[in-house]
């Protein structure tokens, strides 16, 4: 039962991301073409709202469902993981038209051929564990 | 009724994509679509071949229930809650698109010309898909994060990694759409 608010959040965020046409490939290649300002719009409005939330919930102390203060884990302080992780990651979501949230999503709007992206996405993140040790982070 | 059943404006979609963070801090959790990754990797024993996928995959079992939600979302939501509208796409965009080989930009919401089962029929279509889910597999994992992770949560939260992070999803995804894509198609 625990699970079930896990299940509507998602649910939700499906249901979100179809409307808005996030999962669209030809709104992600509009917005690398920077010939729309749709996906522009969506990200900013939710970056925008995301730091409202956050600093309203410092000042006004909101807690968590289980009374701890709202926390979001901090990144490691880093440079080259983060701009040629995030380099290689583009490369594929432009390709794709889809980042992990959309590949899933899609998958339940009948695209079948997805599940051979999220088995070669699995193969990806299982080559980097791999060769984690070995890369420069 | 009819303003659910068309496309949502992005002054709508952006909020509520902040209010499924929120949601999910308020939890006690955190929005990351691509740790599901190394998860499904750690359940079909990857945690026999490194290190990296040695954890308590149970403690992520919230995360996959997202995943199933999400797909369940999409499901219902172009069977129950879409009406048949074109994507409005920047005319120059469908122009492009169609001198490239796409017949139908914008009609669905992704192309036949890579998605379709058919597509599969050819290695071009087999090797995009390969190719791009092992670029976006290994690079959210070697930038620790995604477009929920970073571009959402971690810019949310003033971040510096996150906007570095940012930056280069940026770069990658302007160098494939402005020029690798156009000498695929």
């Amino acid at each position: 039962m625990k699970f079930i608010k896990f299940l509507l959040v998602g649910v939700f965020f499906g249901i979100v991301l179809v409307k808005s046409e996030a999962v669209s490939w030809y709104r992600i290649y509009e917005m690398f073409r920077f010939q729309s300002f749709h996906m522009y719009g969506i990200i900013g409005t939710a970056v925008i709202s995301g730091i409202l939330f956050l600093q309203i919930s410092k000042k006004g102390k909101l807690k968590s469902i289980k009374g701890a203060d709202i926390y979001v884990p901090k990144k490691e302080n880093g440079f080259t993981r983060y701009i040629i992780g995030g380099i290689i990651f583009g490369l594929g979501w432009a390709l794709l038209g889809a980042c992990p949230g959309p590949m899933y999503i899609l998958l339940g709007t009948g695209i079948w051929t997805m599940l051979i992206a999220i088995a070669a996405a699995m193969l990806g993140t299982l080559i980097y564990g791999v060769l984690k040790t070995k890369l420069p982070h | 009724m009819q303003s659910i059943l068309s496309p949502w404006p992005w002054y709508v979609s952006g909020p509520l994509i902040a209010l499924v963070m929120a949601l999910l801090l308020y939890f006690g959790k955190t929005f990351g679509m691509s740790s599901n990754l190394r998860t499904l990797c750690t359940i079909s024993g990857a945690d026999k071949l490194s290190d990296f996928f040695k954890f308590n995959w149970k403690d992520q079992i919230w995360n996959l229930t997202v995943v199933l939600g999400a797909v369940i979302g999409g499901f219902i939501a172009v069977n129950y809650l879409s009406d048949d509208t074109v994507t409005d796409l920047n005319s120059t965009t469908v122009i492009e698109l169609k001198s490239m080989g796409f017949k139908n930009p914008g009609t669905t919401l992704v192309p036949d010309e890579v998605f379709s089962l058919n597509a599969l029929t050819t290695p071009k279509g087999i090797l995009i898909l390969i190719i791009g889910g092992i670029l976006i597999g290994f690079g959210t994992r070697y930038a620790g994060g995604c477009t929920s992770g970073h571009a959402i949560t971690g810019l949310s939260s003033l971040q510096k990694p996150s906007l570095i992070a940012v930056i280069g999803f940026f770069i990658g995804g302007l160098i494939m759409t402005n020029f690798i894509l156009p000498l695929i198609f």
